[in-house]
């Protein structure tokens, strides 16, 4: 009966232990997002800040595009087979732009984005503290998270956003390919449909506030994971895993969130 | 220092990029237009039922787009649907004072609109004018009602 009760209450310990550890770890990742996002960037900073952006926005580009198009290109193509049992094909520019700038193009651009991007980050921040890098930066009087995390996290809240706006135009323009090229819906009511339902600021603004939000979060768990993990293979490798998974959760779920409140009228 | 201006360059393009991409998707696709709103008149209407009417609906005349629904509220002196419209300036002192203004629907599930036709009065309609001539919506239910009541009293 002892043991029993011995064996319970060692299992409430462990929950307990790991509650405490994950409160931890978010307070963790919040005082390292303050320290390392503030602060005035010096010219040093902005060249640094520059080949991040390179590495995570213009590199970027090419997957983002082309998986916009073919979203794009599937939107229209399914839209129009639906549509066109009521009558109602010249709907197909509305239907492809409100759901591109509402949801998929923040949405799917984050993911990419996650999976291109911020397991690269976590690796190569990783990486920096298993070959004991960031500590000897420490060592000789620079600051990690001003040198090695700061940029990369400007630049990830800087690309993400762009790249939304690239995905959305470029998946517009593969519906226009599919619906009006190839299945002869009338290219004025692609267009003009598409104006009378888009309103900039509540489809296209709430989408790049999505984008954002959607920025932060992945670049924050990109670096976060790099910096906090434990720095051997295994915990590269687990972080870099960690990154991907956790920032398409945050990302989903948070658009869930992000909708209800934009659009559900909450 | 050349391999740093290349990727200035590259991150410069990107940014332009994505600020074009953000001017594309307004101008074109939500259909921004950058002219003044001075370019509007308004008139009112009221409605004694306005269906489905939305804010940002059309107003057509000949099936033209002139205007469009700026905002519906509801009268409280009358109990009915005021709405105001937006139409292009080239219209003000154009209509007449007895044009008449009707909700109709575009196709059978579609949006609902309200088309403008013309009379013949010679006093034209000004800034702020209401229109006294106008047609509600058409509301299923109660058509579906006539028809009914009609049948049964034949």
């Amino acid at each position: 009966m002892q043991s029993k009760f011995s064996h319970y209450a060692a299992r409430v310990i462990g929950l307990g232990r790991k509650g405490c550890d994950v409160v931890e770890a978010l307070g963790r990742a919040t005082v390292f997002l303050a320290q390392s996002a503030v602060g005035v960037p010096s010219r040093e900073g902005w060249s640094l800040w520059l080949r991040q952006m390179h590495f995570v926005g213009v590199l970027s580009l090419a997957i983002v595009l082309v998986s916009g198009l073919f979203i794009g290109m599937v939107l229209a193509l399914q839209g129009y087979t639906i549509l066109v049992d009521f009558g109602a094909e010249q709907a197909l520019g509305q239907m492809v732009a409100l759901s591109l700038l509402r949801e998929l193009a923040p949405v799917v651009a984050a993911l990419l984005f996650a999976g291109r991007a911020g397991s690269a980050l976590t690796a190569e921040i990783g990486l920096m503290k298993a070959t004991e890098q960031l500590t000897s930066m420490e060592m000789i009087g620079v600051d990690p998270l001003r040198r090695v995390v700061a940029p990369r996290l400007w630049a990830g809240f800087v690309a993400l956003p762009i790249l939304t706006v690239g995905f959305s135009v470029v998946g517009i323009w593969g519906g226009y390919l599919v619906g009006v090229e190839w299945l002869g819906v009338f290219e004025g009511s692609y267009w003009s449909n598409m104006q009378a339902s888009v309103s900039f600021i509540d489809d296209i603004g709430n989408g790049m506030i999505k984008s954002v939000v959607f920025a932060l979060v992945v670049t924050w768990i990109a670096v976060f994971q790099g910096y906090d993990l434990v720095p051997t293979s295994e915990g590269i490798s687990r972080a870099t895993t960690r990154t991907v998974v956790y920032s398409s959760l945050a990302v989903l779920g948070l658009d869930f969130v992000l909708t209800a409140v934009m659009f559900g009228g909450l | 220092m050349k391999r740093s201006k290349t990727m200035e360059f590259g991150v410069g393009l990107f940014m332009l990029a994505g600020i074009v991409g953000l001017v594309f998707l307004g101008l074109r696709v939500s259909g921004l237009t950058l002219s003044a709103p001075s370019d509007t008149f308004r008139l009112e209407a009221n409605f004694a039922n306005i269906g489905g009417l939305k804010p940002r609906a059309r107003v057509t005349m000949a099936g033209v787009t002139v205007g469009r629904v700026e905002a519906i509220e509801l009268d409280t002196e009358w109990y009915d649907a005021r709405v105001t419209l937006s139409l292009n300036s080239e219209l003000e002192g154009q209509l007449s004072q007895d044009t008449t203004a009707a909700i109709l629907t575009a196709g059978l599930l579609g949006e609902q609109y309200i088309g403008l036709s013309v009379g013949g009065a010679p006093e034209m309609l000004q800034e702020g004018d209401v229109i006294r001539d106008t047609q509600s919506a058409l509301v299923l239910e109660e058509l579906i009602q006539q028809f009914v009541s009609n049948m049964v009293s034949n």
